[in-house]
């Protein structure tokens, strides 16, 4: 082994510009791979952080719509002391009305929640753009195009009727803005005290609790779990996957392409190590007919092509993080939005960048396998009598 | 004396559409410690009988018998450990690994024994690279050293197993006449000294007649054999 390990580095060393030409061929495979995969990843992250980021992960709904959902501290406490995975856990009472501008009458959707326990999931604090998310009695804070389109002011109060009819006086303190027309052009949030004195509910009763959870992809599993140790009837769970399957599978169709990608790069690494190392075999054969000669046995003379792979996929691996991780840098400082930030956020994942150090060590190994069969059939007679 | 080397009706057939028999019944025995020359013309089958004794080749039918143990029936392995431990090689082409240091390439043989190196093989082996006059070159790489001073270190490289027989293919033959007397004197001088076997091809018979015995091959077969102790 030792000895094998001590041909292979010679044999290395003994031609290092053919070594390093190799050792970079493995090392330009293996940092493309590193840089689909972290690109595609982090698009993916941001991606999945844009759209679930600030949303509920798994709702709990009432079975049947427009009815309130009785004594929601029960299944809050059932669910934050059963499942660990709970990162977070809002109720929310959410109903449609109207708000009173002068004459004509805007419609929206009234949100109450427990500021403190919406924040972990809407992060509003960081969405407000005017005011203050810190809401007391009857003041609310409304989305920016609700309050631009109808020039909506800080501190003035207005009406806002139910649709059974019932009128209640709300004070705007602030605006926000969660990037999402639809949300910042209907919401307006309150506690869901104040909520619950709008629409007439009791203190128990919600519309629906609202959850994230530490693995969003495990939604689906989780609330199939949630569902089957219910004991009530009159509750349902809703995921985010369910809802948003055409972008589950635009997420899979990424991954996929990426990972053909990625696969086809190492495969021609691959093809280009057994190439180069079956030529070096060729280059060799006097030294391994001499070798032979004098009595190294097969196995050896395999092995010290083996190493030679391993040698160059451990150089190659290195090189290839290395400028794998240059490319993501120059990336991210290169390609940039027009407000500075990078194009696509770029997500180092060790883990991978490990894999990919691993994959560039067994492709290589693997590559010289050839080689090494070709070495251990060499005969020392062909070499003497040939010279 | 015993014999360190035996074949009896050796044969050996090149080729499986056109066949081309090289040796024909060839027997011959070589007594420990004596040195004998082997001479013939080129195509005569001299290098053939060396690379079949040496294991590298093997007989098409005959016995080949080297310290005692039957050869011809070894798998490639038991050969690779019988050559490392009992034969040293002396090419007329020198075939020493360029890669490495003349000390390196005379230390080759023993790391393939699988064994480390101590002082003690550290010592025998620049030993013996003063004794064939390579002092001043042991560490520079193989590729760079004169004919004469590469022929040398396979000389110092076949004896650091301490082999019982050294099998040498026209050692001198690309050397200018002064340096192929050294060379024979060296190789006498370790004949005496360690009680090496010696056999050695050569197409000089100035050099030949300085051997214990020659064997003349002519077309295969043993021409004349001629012994004088």
């Amino acid at each position: 082994m030792r000895l094998a390990f001590r041909i292979a580095l010679r044999f290395l060393t003994s031609s290092k510009g053919q070594t390093a030409l190799i050792a970079v061929g493995i090392a330009v495979g293996i940092s493309v791979q590193i840089f689909i995969g972290s690109l595609i990843e982090g698009l993916q992250i941001s991606l999945l952080d844009a759209t679930i980021g600030s949303a509920s992960h798994i709702t709990v709904n009432p079975s049947e719509k427009n009815t309130p959902i009785d004594d929601s501290g029960d299944i809050e406490t059932w669910l934050s002391t059963n499942y660990s995975e709970i990162t977070a856990i809002s109720p929310t009472l959410s109903k449609g009305a109207f708000l009173k501008i002068d004459d004509v009458t805007e419609q929206i959707v009234f949100r109450g929640f427990d500021p403190e326990k919406a924040n972990t999931i809407y992060k509003f604090d960081e969405a407000m753009i005017e005011g203050s998310f810190n809401l007391t009695g009857n003041e609310v804070v409304v989305g920016k195009d609700l309050a631009l389109e109808n020039d909506l002011k800080i501190g003035d109060d207005y009406d806002i009727i139910t649709p059974e009819g019932s009128v209640s006086t709300v004070r705007i303190v602030g605006y926000f803005d969660l990037k999402v027309a639809a949300i910042n052009k209907s919401w307006m949030i309150g506690t869901i005290d104040e909520a619950r004195t709008i629409f007439g509910y009791e203190d128990h009763q919600i519309t629906a609790l609202e959850m994230q959870i530490e693995t969003p992809f495990d939604a689906d599993l989780l609330s199939e779990i949630m569902i089957s140790d219910s004991v009530r009837n009159d509750i349902g769970f809703d995921n985010w996957k369910a809802q948003n399957e055409q972008l589950l599978s635009g997420l899979n169709g990424q991954s996929t392409s990426s990972l053909m990608i990625q696969v086809f790069v190492v495969i021609s690494v691959v093809l280009g190590i057994a190439s180069v190392l079956a030529i070096t075999v060729l280059q060799k054969s006097r030294q391994l007919g001499i070798l032979k000669a004098m009595g190294i046995n097969d196995r050896t003379s395999s092995l010290v092509f083996l190493f030679q792979g391993f040698i160059l996929g451990i150089l190659g691996g290195i090189l290839g993080i290395i400028f794998g991780l240059g490319l993501l840098l120059s990336f991210s400082k290169f390609a940039l939005n027009a407000d500075g930030t990078p194009v696509v956020p770029i997500f180092i994942n060790y883990s991978f960048i490990g894999l990919s150090g691993l994959i560039a060590v067994t492709a290589s190994t693997l590559a010289s396998i050839i080689p090494a069969l070709k070495s251990k059939k060499l005969s020392p007679i062909e070499v003497i009598k040939n010279g | 004396m015993d014999n360190v080397i035996k074949l009896s009706n050796v044969n050996k057939i090149y080729g499986t559409t056109i066949k081309t028999q090289v040796l024909f019944d060839v027997d011959l025995a070589v007594q420990q410690g004596s040195f004998n020359g082997i001479i013939g013309a080129s195509g005569s089958g001299k290098s053939t009988l060396l690379n079949i004794v040496g294991t590298l080749d093997k007989p098409t039918s005959g016995e080949v018998f080297i310290g005692g143990q039957r050869t011809d029936q070894m798998n490639k392995n038991e050969l690779a450990r019988l050559r490392n431990e009992t034969i040293g090689f002396i090419f007329q082409f020198h075939y020493l690994l360029p890669e490495f240091t003349a000390f390196e390439n005379v230390l080759m043989p023993y790391y393939i024994k699988n064994k480390k190196i101590d002082r003690k093989l550290e010592a025998r082996a620049h030993e013996l690279m003063d004794l064939v006059g390579l002092s001043k070159v042991k560490n520079n790489l193989a590729g760079n050293m004169s004919g004469g001073q590469q022929q040398r270190t396979a000389i110092a490289r076949s004896l650091i197993n301490n082999p019982k027989i050294i099998l040498a293919d026209e050692p001198t033959g690309n050397l200018d006449s002064e340096t192929t007397e050294i060379i024979y004197e060296l190789l006498r001088d370790i004949n005496k000294d360690f009680g090496t076997t010696f056999v050695v091809i050569t197409h000089d018979r100035r050099i030949a007649e300085k051997t214990d015995r020659i064997i003349e091959i002519k077309d295969g077969k043993i021409y004349t054999d001629f012994a004088r102790f």
